[in-house]
């Protein structure tokens, strides 16, 4: 029950945030998650971000889903 | 995040898991957008038959007891209301009717896609009051933790929610205790756990010996969470895993988490199809009561009444202990177009997903 | 609805034309087959990307005659308008009315005007009436469509609705979507060139392409099968979808449709379809598979398999 999606930060106002989703943008409350910066990506829920999507760990979890389909 | 929807490397998830399968299993998840998920892409085609994905009670559509909507249509129905909801309630089948049907005679229904939304409706809109209907789970209810906070900064006098949230652990200890059901493990929801943190589930998977993957929305995330589960279940080890490490840490949002502790009390709350489980939905405390509809309006005349359709099999569905195509009304009297129960109503419903989306071979 | 023009509308008024259930009705006089429809406008905003409810009102009835591979030729508009509505917005949506009309060659031949009371009505509705000609040789019917057709669609989807919905307030996004609105004369044209033979045509509107498909197998009586991944949408379009919870299939389309051609025809007809404006992104997405247990499958974009269902009502933002 969580229909949340990614986007990147573009702009911050106080605790609202422009975003990208990509061709499209929104605005967003950052006040759940204080500590992100433009740049960062967010998963947006009802209006808010509520939590950073860590690119790093995006790319490990594909390396990961790489091996498992090769191994096997 | 279109690389989590990879042709080839679904394909190959799909190849390892027929071979990983050997016997029956079971597995539920709890989370309406995982079971749009794992419809829409056609997941169900690509995992082996022996494999099944229950979905348990994880809509807040199919579970907001008949009683709060009943509420609902009350207070939309006032002089000077508005009701402001998010889309996915509007349909919901009580009585013969719906806050879509009661809107088309005349109340007054807006749909929102935040609560801040409906913030912003009473401060634009002071002679009148406009309550929120707070559904959802823990993703959902900071944030309308945060729109309590706001309004009580403001001193805002036309705010009010009409507080439905629920909590998932609770429902999900409910259902282990029930014994009814009986899984291998569960898929736990991605964004509950942003905000609870995988670590919640620690007990569970202790106590239940089952199984607890937390798992990403992505055909890719919901394909390598099974697999995963598959594998611990295989060798009958009982831990969390977290797929979707990408978003959820162990500790959780502690923001989140302190917005919805400053403004929220856990309380004894009634799922729909499921009865009363007990510390398994919020109320508002008593510091903010001003903001709460139950206190406002008189809704004691509107509480109680009817419960379930004769027939209504739903309780029993969202405890995974009916296939929705076991159910007698299935596709026959109860369809998205006629939904005689919860399940039936948008696609997030357990029946609904599996009436929209079913595969061909089904036919 | 469908009930309501089973019990109500079939009951007071039945006959074999109305049965038929077309976009058009196709009647025969005096050797000519003359194509006749009406369709209603009630669109809000009344300006939105792309259009207005006078570009809307003249494109919908214009491609309701195309669809049963009529020439469109004479419209008639009649305007119920609430009182107090602006001159300057009425102007400016007749002005787009006529330009449309021109552009569709078509003449506006008659019309009625009322105005009613303020709440009456949501500032102005628009009912259009059309007629046009079916050529000799051509047999289009929502009831033809036959084994081994390949399905085109003629662009992408969901640009209408999604427009429609950016134009009101209280979205979460804001981005760069204009409807699709268009008259598809010149489309159906080419595709109707060098004697193709096409089986069946709709226009996917209210319901999507979803209930278009699944209309035409009903009342082909076939099974189809279609592939997600050959489906044109925007990238604008597939971003609203995540953001609401939508699904492309479902969404209304003003500019588009869906047509059944023989599997020889196929590509000849998609290559001469794409050199008209409103149909360059068109594309072969799937086919007929056989006879019996009308159904439509999806092939989804990641290999998996799942059956396409009609619409079950507007799709609604989600949270869940």
């Amino acid at each position: 029950m969580c229909l949340g999606i990614p986007a990147r930060i573009v702009k911050i106002e106080g605790d609202t945030a422009t975003v990208s989703y990509g061709s499209l943008s929104g605005r967003a409350s950052i006040s759940l998650v204080p500590d992100v910066r433009v740049g960062d990506y967010i998963i947006i829920h009802a209006g808010f971000g509520i939590e950073k999507l860590e690119p790093a760990d995006a790319e490990e979890t594909l390396r990961v889903l790489r091996e498992i389909g090769e191994v096997r | 995040m279109f690389q989590f929807r990879d042709k080839e490397r679904i394909g190959a998830l799909s190849k390892a898991l027929e071979g990983m399968v050997t016997r029956p299993m079971k597995f539920m998840e709890v989370c309406g957008t995982h079971t749009v998920s794992f419809f829409r892409f056609g997941l169900r085609s690509l995992v082996p038959d022996r494999l099944s994905l229950l979905s348990g009670p994880g809509c807040p559509v199919c579970v907001t007891p008949q009683r709060e909507i009943r509420k609902a249509f009350h207070l939309a129905q006032q002089d000077g209301v508005i009701l402001a909801t998010f889309g996915d309630m509007i349909r919901v089948p009580v009585d013969s009717s719906s806050l879509e049907k009661q809107r088309a005679v005349g109340a007054h229904v807006r749909v929102v896609t935040s609560a801040l939304e409906a913030l912003d409706m009473a401060r634009g809109n002071a002679d009148k009051k406009v309550v929120f209907f707070a559904v959802g789970f823990e993703t959902t209810a900071p944030t309308v933790a945060q729109a309590i906070l706001h309004a009580a900064g403001e001193r805002l006098s036309n705010f009010f929610i009409l507080c439905a949230h629920k909590l998932i652990p609770p429902a999900m200890r409910a259902l282990l205790d029930g014994g009814e059901v009986r899984v291998d493990g569960f898929m736990c929801p991605g964004h509950v756990s942003a905000i609870i943190g995988s670590a919640a589930y620690e007990e569970i998977s202790a106590r239940y010996s089952v199984p607890c993957v937390i798992s990403g929305f992505e055909p890719l995330d919901m394909l390598e969470t099974l697999v995963m589960l598959v594998e611990m279940a295989a060798r009958g080890e009982a831990r969390v895993r977290n797929q979707y490490r990408r978003v959820v840490k162990p500790q959780g949002n502690r923001v989140a988490l302190e917005s919805m502790g400053e403004v929220f009390d856990v309380k004894d709350a009634e799922w729909r199809g499921l009865g009363m489980i007990p510390a398994s939905g919020l109320g508002l405390k008593d510091g903010f009561a001003g903001f709460d509809a139950e206190n406002e309006f008189d809704l004691k005349q509107v509480d109680g009444g009817e419960e379930e359709n004769k027939g209504c099999r739903c309780g029993d569905v969202l405890r995974g202990a009916l296939a929705p195509e076991e159910c007698p009304l299935f596709g026959v009297a109860c369809t998205p177009s006629t939904p005689l129960g919860p399940c039936m109503v948008s696609s997030e419903g357990t029946c609904g997903a599996h009436y929209r989306y079913r595969t061909a071979r089904d036919e | 609805m469908h009930e309501l023009i089973e019990k109500v509308f079939f009951g007071a008024f039945d006959n074999a034309v109305l049965r038929r259930a077309e976009d058009s009705a196709v009647v025969e006089q005096g050797g000519t087959r003359l194509a006749f429809t009406v369709d209603s406008y009630v669109v809000s905003p009344l300006f939105f990307p792309g259009g207005d409810i006078g570009k809307l009102a003249v494109c919908g009835t214009v491609n309701d005659l195309c669809m049963v591979g009529a020439r469109p030729q004479f419209l008639g508009v009649s305007f119920i308008l609430e009182e107090g509505l602006s001159a300057e917005v009425l102007r400016t949506i007749a002005q787009s009315a006529g330009e449309t009309a021109r552009e569709a060659a078509v003449e506006i031949v008659c019309g009625d005007t009322k105005v009613v009371g303020k709440g009456a009505v949501d500032q102005a509705f628009v009912t259009t009436c059309g007629v046009g000609t079916v050529p000799s040789g051509v047999d289009i019917s929502a009831s033809n469509a036959r084994p081994g057709d390949k399905i085109i669609l003629s662009g992408s989807l969901g640009d209408h609705e999604i427009a429609i919905l950016s134009a009101r307030e209280g979205l979460p996004f804001s981005g760069n979507v204009a409807s699709d609105c268009a008259p598809l004369s010149g489309a159906v044209a080419a595709l109707l060139a060098e004697g193709t033979p096409v089986h069946a045509l709709r226009d996917p509107t209210r319901g999507g392409l979803a209930s278009a498909l699944n209309e035409i197998a009903r009342l082909s009586n076939v099974a189809m099968e279609i592939h997600e991944s050959a489906i044109p949408v925007r990238p604008e379009v597939a971003e609203a979808c995540e953001i609401l919870g939508f699904d492309p299939l479902y969404l209304a389309n003003e500019g588009k449709f869906v047509a059944f051609v023989s599997a020889e025809h196929a590509d000849a007809a998609l290559g001469r379809l794409r050199a008209v404006g409103c149909a360059a992104q068109a594309a072969i997405i799937g086919e007929v598979a056989g006879h019996g247990l009308p159904h439509v499958t999806l092939i989804t974009s990641v290999g998996g398999r799942r059956i396409v269902d009609v619409a079950a009502g507007t799709q609604l933002p989600r949270i869940c």
